[in-house]
């Protein structure tokens, strides 16, 4: 019935696979059509098959709204204030990211058709800078996977090689930023739900520093770890959209009142006399060699860029995710309460009254992983094993932080780590729930000190991509973003999915 | 420590959810194998550690103790499946039996 859409120029095909500092000049100057853009968003997933039937990209789209909020940036182009860091551009949201006028569902059963009545501030920001929402990406339920097989509405497929994950929980957002839909999405991490799908997809991936970014309307899973972290295809885009999500934030109290500096300044700065930590915790002897490899390669380059790297040791490094994986649940069990049929989405009516209905409707609405992670949660946190396995996890975290503390505090200014033990994997072929947690390995320990850390693609493994990490201390993300672009730079012309064929 | 069927019960129970009783076994295990891996945790010292890590830095920001607005976009009664004077109404549960059809 409905009339076909309008595709897009090849004008605006090209913007879309090029810089997004190129896209927003173009839009600014009208050069460019915002509505162009949405189309060439639109019509790249058609190319790419981002819909349920292939890499099942997105949970919702939004082509109408996206449509109109590109009018709007139309109408608005002349007057005095000049269009935001992000005018005109497509962006992707994880769908954990409350969203006014699309569905919000976490990837659960137990908010399918859920629709918020408020907006999360990042989606605030992104929209005052010109960003055009074009839709919400598929997600490990109530962010908790590594592969995003945990979705209550399908996997979604790795767009380098499609029998391979995208990995999780932000597996969605790093799709479409691979599969050239986007230039930029976000994504939440908890544990490394942005980072190791971005090393999954080849793409960058950064999580800010805890407190960096406001998470009102992030619905919550673990509160002392969860951050919005931000997935583009290069450094320079992701400095820009992190940019523009950074802030102190008045309906947060967990946001930092700590100034944000211009991230995209340090495009340039280079890297002499900059000291790169390699942690050997992060180097052991049963490392994928090809990860090894490319990881060697990477700290050759940043020898030749006048930087050090220096062997340094994190002792704590081994704990890192059974601490993690204590903590995580023992906050999911309690901030996941909250889903009980009353207030939100999904409700099972019950013939045993009030508890009846309670009981039934998550056990309708969780799936599996989410229902073993809350009671995981529930028996570390129940009386007679809290001081075991809670309190116990809380001290080591200490541990691990100060870990972080010492290293940085003795004169080194990022670490350097792979980000992923593997490159990604098979669907179905982890099967085992603590072997998925182990895809966590090097990514859960900045979680849990709160420190920022980013992934960079560094080179591949016979086509899969693998990404590099780089960690900087608490609110450290301009020498993170130094590092990374220094690497980019050296590392230029390595695989980049997806940009052989844009 | 080994998890059993019964402590799966309870711990259902406490996080309201209802678990089919041929889950119960397979679950039991499947928790022990996770927590197998938590024990490795007792290797550490902790004896000295004085607090617990959570924030960054700073600890966490007070704001003044007033009304701020609830950030909704449009007002309940337009989302919500019923409203009266302001308050929006629940459905009537099994266990509201004896009460009156609507509180006064």
């Amino acid at each position: 019935m409905k009339a076909q859409p309008a595709r897009a120029s090849a004008a605006a095909a090209k913007l879309l696979a090029g810089p997004l500092t190129e896209c927003v000049a173009c839009i600014r100057e009208g050069a460019a059509i915002p509505a162009d853009m949405v189309s060439a968003s639109f019509d790249r997933a058609d190319e790419v098959g981002a819909g349920k039937d292939a890499l099942n990209i997105f949970i919702s789209t939004d082509r109408e709204g996206a449509t109109e909020s590109a009018k709007q940036l139309t109408a608005h182009l002349g007057r005095a204030e000049p269009l935001g860091n992000l005018a005109g551009v497509p962006v992707a949201l994880k769908d954990n990211i409350a969203t006014l006028g699309m569905p919000t569902t976490c990837g659960s059963r137990i908010l399918e058709g859920y629709v918020s009545p408020y907006e999360a501030t990042v989606v605030r920001r992104l929209r005052a800078n010109g960003a055009v929402i074009v839709g919400k990406t598929n997600m490990d339920e109530f962010a908790m996977g590594s592969s995003t097989e945990n979705s209550a509405y399908g996997p979604t497929r790795n767009p380098v090689d499609i029998r391979r994950v995208p990995g999780g929980s932000s597996g969605g957002s790093a799709a479409a930023v691979a599969a050239g839909i986007v230039r930029l999405a976000l994504g939440s991490e908890t544990g490394g739900s942005v980072r190791q799908p971005a090393s999954f997809c080849g793409v960058v991936g950064v999580k800010p520093t805890y407190g960096r970014v406001s998470r009102y309307g992030l619905v919550a899973f673990g509160s002392s770890l969860d951050q919005v972290g931000v997935l583009g295809r290069t450094v320079e885009d992701a400095s820009i959209g992190m940019e523009v999500i950074s802030g102190c934030d008045p309906l947060d109290s967990t946001s930092a009142d700590v100034p944000v500096p211009r991230y995209e300044l340090e495009k340039n700065a280079g890297l002499k006399g900059l000291v790169i930590g390699k942690p050997r915790e992060y180097f052991p002897d049963g490392l994928d060699p090809r990860i090894a490899q490319e990881c060697e390669r990477a700290l050759d380059a940043y020898r030749e860029l006048g930087a050090t790297v220096r062997d340094v040791s994190l002792p704590h490094t081994s704990y890192s995710i059974p601490v993690y994986y204590i903590i995580a649940p023992a906050e999911a069990s309690s901030n996941l309460a909250r889903f009980d049929g009353v207030r939100y989405g999904l409700r099972v009516l019950s013939e045993r009254g009030l508890n009846g209905m309670y009981e039934e409707t998550r056990a309708r609405g969780f799936g599996p992983e989410v229902t073993r992670r809350v009671l995981l949660g529930t028996y570390v946190l129940s009386a007679g094993y809290y001081d075991a396995y809670y309190k116990k996890a809380q001290a080591v975290r200490t541990l691990i932080a100060q870990d972080f503390r010492d290293v940085f505090a003795s004169g080194v200014d990022v670490l350097f780590t792979p980000t992923t033990p593997t490159p990604a994997f098979e669907l179905g072929a982890v099967k085992d729930a603590y072997e998925m947690y182990l895809s966590d390995i090097f990514t859960a320990s900045a979680n849990l000190a709160g420190v920022p850390a980013m992934s960079v693609p560094i080179g591949d493994a016979a086509g899969l991509p693998i990404g590099g990490q780089i960690i900087a201390p608490h609110f450290g993300e301009s020498v993170m973003f130094r590092a990374a672009f220094g690497l980019e730079r050296a590392l230029a012309g390595n695989f980049v999915p997806g940009e052989q064929d844009a | 420590m080994a998890v059993t069927r019964e402590d799966v019960v309870k711990v259902a129970k406490l996080a309201n959810i209802a678990i089919d009783e041929t889950r119960l076994d397979s679950l039991a295990l499947e928790l022990n194998a996770i927590l197998g891996h938590m024990d490795e945790l007792r290797k550490v010292d902790t004896a000295r550690v004085q607090t617990a890590e959570g924030l960054g830095s700073g600890g966490q920001r007070l704001r003044a103790d007033y009304g701020p607005p609830d950030g909704l976009a449009s007002a309940p009664a337009t989302f919500a499946p019923e409203t009266r004077d302001g308050f929006v109404l629940v459905p009537r549960l099994a266990t509201h039996e004896g009460s009156p059809e609507r509180a006064p």
